[in-house]
């Protein structure tokens, strides 16, 4: 079973645990400033938004760069740049409608989420359930059953 | 090691930045923050400077946790000597900063002298650079982190700046961070004003990489963050209800200081409580409160997002305020509301978002209002003089007077100045309810008898945050004592006062210690940092931070008298409640005190307790 990360905003409390989660997981230090996932505070809404690649099928970044640096892992689905084959010329952050995938100065490489091999650091540190690791073909069962409870309210 | 091991020293009056390495000796003796801050802090100041003189410093500090991915790992302090209190002035505050600043490589930031002119420090990791401030200045703390964000065009610059109070010379002006958190007490803002220092813009992008022992850390953190998921106050209370969760429940014991401090239940408690806040509004059936926020690196979460009601007298013709924004918490609740007998949550909210945009204390502001109401109530004050009517519960005065207050209008200009100093002139000074010219907190002396040692006693003035026994006298946490009683209460406070320094010391929060003990941020540290960190090391730093602090006080020139609380706290019975008819015991208490924690009567300490504690 292929597995999505999904995100509920309104559950994030903006402590930035999953940053520190991503930057240790892949650079062994703790530094939301090289972190993969980030967390955009809306301050005059009052909301808070985690934001990462969704690992499109049809992948822009995959598309687009020149030395196929970017490959596919099948098992869990995620775009994963090939940091060996990388050569830095940034046509895959142009590529990327989402803006998710960014170039690292201090490396000379791209980088991207990867969902970590299939268990992804982020979603182990968010302590509000915020970022969930579930079914990719059942990631809205959560909200259909919150609607679901609702339908037949009405006759209790 | 947690710390980065370096400090940046900017000497506003040369324009220059230096770093320096950090005292590695002093780091292991006083840990970090709020230990470590001081102890450079009383090195280098002379006890009995003026606060606003360029002599003074001030320094911004960090824990060896902070920027750690342990829970609530994100806390900076700010260390100076308090213009309100001529106390050590030691202010705490949460958001993104803190953690901001290790990530640029600093440990600590230390001010010295006076600019020429309105200036902002700049620090991108190791390069820091004082710009002109002059078009920042004049402006509240909001516009100033938007404006250097566009300027420097990079969003992801954290920003700690003061608003008019701290360029006006209000005495409780604070420090306020990514947009409502802040160094709150004592006028550390006010110092920072008078350095002519707008502004702390900060950018680190070098992360933290130096744990002591990484995957021991990471595993214990780990732990410690169950702990605090599963506690109810930590995992529920806080993060539901907020710290505004006290509300009824302090009222319900006749602890709630009510109009200066004359009644010590609020009959409209409920209307500004949590509950009150989290339902829906008559005029347009929504909740003020919207969400919950947490800060860096905090899995508790306890701090509020709240919509004021567009509708409401205050903000109908200032759009500005209509979006969300911090607060109300339970201080702020109690300072702006019961204390002046307001029961209006939505003028709360507003005189609560003034304070946050121009950097101003909500408590001793709103303790300030109450002994001006009850000025004007007894007729010392009148209409004229104030420039408007006054009495006790009105919403309107409140309003207004906060405007006057953050801007430095009017009698406004004399509100700035606190209690202690208003009462004075206007010669009624038992009528402040202070401790060191400081304003309390939100807990009546009378019925909950530790917390009026812990203001009578606290280094910065009365303070509920340096000994918080509320958390055993009305929680049960760590154990259940009687507020109503005397008795056990000094070597309660003593040992709740040591175990704080400990915490601040570390870069956590002490929300933690409602779930935590010092045995649970023991291994924390100890996988973080090098040396050994035990138990018992851990705890005589706390002791060792606390009589450090005293002593620069007796060096200030305070004496046994500055331990002590308004007669009417002493002499006045409360008149309802479970604490009816009862007065503090801080007289009784205070000589017990003093001897458990080996000083004299007069509460100097011993030779042998300095030595004991290598001070």
């Amino acid at each position: 079973m292929q597995k999505s990360l999904f995100i509920d905003p309104v559950k994030c409390t903006g402590c930035l645990q999953c940053e520190m989660a991503c930057s240790y997981e892949n650079t062994g230090t703790l530094n939301p400033s090289q972190s993969r996932i980030k967390v955009f505070n809306f301050e005059d809404q009052g909301r808070q938004v985690p934001y990462t690649c969704t690992q499109c099928d049809e992948a822009w970044c995959m598309h687009a760069c020149p030395v196929d640096a970017i490959g596919l892992d099948k098992i869990t689905g995620a775009k994963v740049v090939d940091d060996d084959a990388c050569v830095g010329c940034k046509v895959c952050t142009i590529s990327c409608p989402f803006g998710t995938i960014n170039y690292v100065a201090e490396t000379g490489k791209v980088q991207k989420c990867d969902l970590c091999g299939g268990d992804p650091a982020c979603v182990k540190a968010c302590p509000t359930d915020a970022i969930t690791y579930v079914d990719s073909n059942w990631t809205g069962l959560d909200r259909m059953r919150q609607w679901a409870g609702r339908a037949n309210e009405a006759s209790l | 090691m947690a710390w980065t091991r370096k400090v940046l020293r900017v000497n506003l009056t040369d324009g220059t930045c230096t770093p320096e390495d950090l005292n590695m000796d002093w780091a292991m003796d006083y840990l970090g923050s709020r230990g470590l801050a001081t102890k450079y802090f009383v090195e280098e100041v002379d006890a009995t400077v003026d606060p606003l003189a360029p002599e003074n410093k001030m320094i911004m500090a960090t824990g060896p946790l902070t920027g750690t991915v342990a829970s609530t790992g994100g806390r900076y302090t700010v260390i100076t000597k308090g213009p309100l209190t001529g106390a050590i002035a030691c202010s705490n505050s949460g958001g993104y900063f803190g953690a901001e600043m290790k990530f640029a490589g600093w440990d600590m930031i230390i001010f010295e002298g006076k600019s020429e002119k309105p200036v902002y420090l700049m620090v991108e990791n190791e390069t820091a650079q004082l710009r002109d401030a002059s078009h920042l200045w004049g402006t509240s703390t909001w516009h100033t982190e938007e404006q250097i964000k566009k300027e420097n065009q990079d969003p992801l610059i954290r920003v700690s700046s003061i608003g008019k109070a701290g360029e006006s010379g209000v005495l409780y002006a604070c420090i306020v961070n990514d947009l409502h958190r802040a160094a709150g007490r004592s006028g550390v803002g006010t110092v920072m004003g008078s350095k002519n220092l707008k502004a702390v813009a900060l950018r680190g992008t070098r992360g933290l990489s130096g744990i002591h022992d990484f995957p021991a850390f990471m595993k214990v953190t780990e732990e410690k963050k169950q702990i605090l998921a599963e506690n109810a106050v930590t995992g529920e209370g806080l993060p539901s209800f907020g710290t505004q969760v006290l509300m009824n429940v302090i009222n319900e014991m006749g602890a709630l200081p009510t109009r200066n401090h004359r009644d010590v239940q609020f009959e409209k408690a409920n209307d500004i409580s949590a509950e009150a806040m989290a339902k829906p509004r008559e005029s347009d059936g929504k909740a003020q409160l919207i969400t919950n926020a947490a800060c860096f690196g905090c899995t508790i979460g306890c701090g509020r997002i709240s919509k004021i009601d567009k509708e409401h007298f205050t903000v109908v013709n200032k759009p500005e305020y209509w979006g969300a924004s911090g607060g109300l918490e339970y201080e702020a609740a109690w300072a702006l509301g019961a204390a002046n007998g307001v029961g209006d949550l939505e003028v709360l909210q507003y005189a609560n978002l003034i304070c946050n945009e121009q950097g101003m204390d909500p408590i001793s502001f709103g303790a300030t209002i109450g002994a001006v109401m009850e000025l004007y109530e007894i007729g010392v004050l009148d209409d004229e003089t104030i420039g408007l009517a006054a009495p006790f519960g009105s919403a309107e005065a409140l309003a207004e007077l906060v405007d006057m207050t953050a801007n430095g209008v009017g009698f406004g200009k004399e509100i700035g100045l606190g209690s202690k100093r208003l009462c004075e002139k206007y010669q009624r000074p038992e009528l402040s309810m202070s401790v060191k010219g400081q304003e309390f907190p939100a807990y009546d002396s009378r019925a909950i008898q530790g917390m009026g040692l812990t203001y009578a006693t606290s280094n910065r003035g009365a303070c509920h945050l340096r000994s918080y026994t509320v958390s055993s006298e009305v929680l049960g946490i760590p154990e259940k004592t009687d507020p109503l009683t005397t008795e056990g209460k000094p070597g309660l406070v003593m040992a709740f006062q040591d175990a704080t320094a400990a915490f601040d010391a570390s870069g956590l929060c002490i929300f933690t210690s409602f779930a935590w003990t010092l045995a649970d941020i023991q291994p924390q540290i100890d996988a973080a940092c090098e040396g050994d960190w035990s138990l018992e090391k851990l705890s005589e730093v706390g002791e060792r931070i606390w009589n450090m602090e005293k002593v620069f006080n007796l060096e200030a020139g305070l004496t046994k008298d500055d331990d002590k609380l308004p007669e009417r706290l002493t002499t006045e019975p409360a008149k309802e409640g479970p604490a009816k008819g009862l007065v503090s015991g801080v007289p009784e208490m205070l000589p017990e005190y003093y001897e458990l924690r080996g000083w004299d009567t007069d509460g100097k300490p011993k030779a042998e307790t300095l030595g004991r504690l290598g001070l």
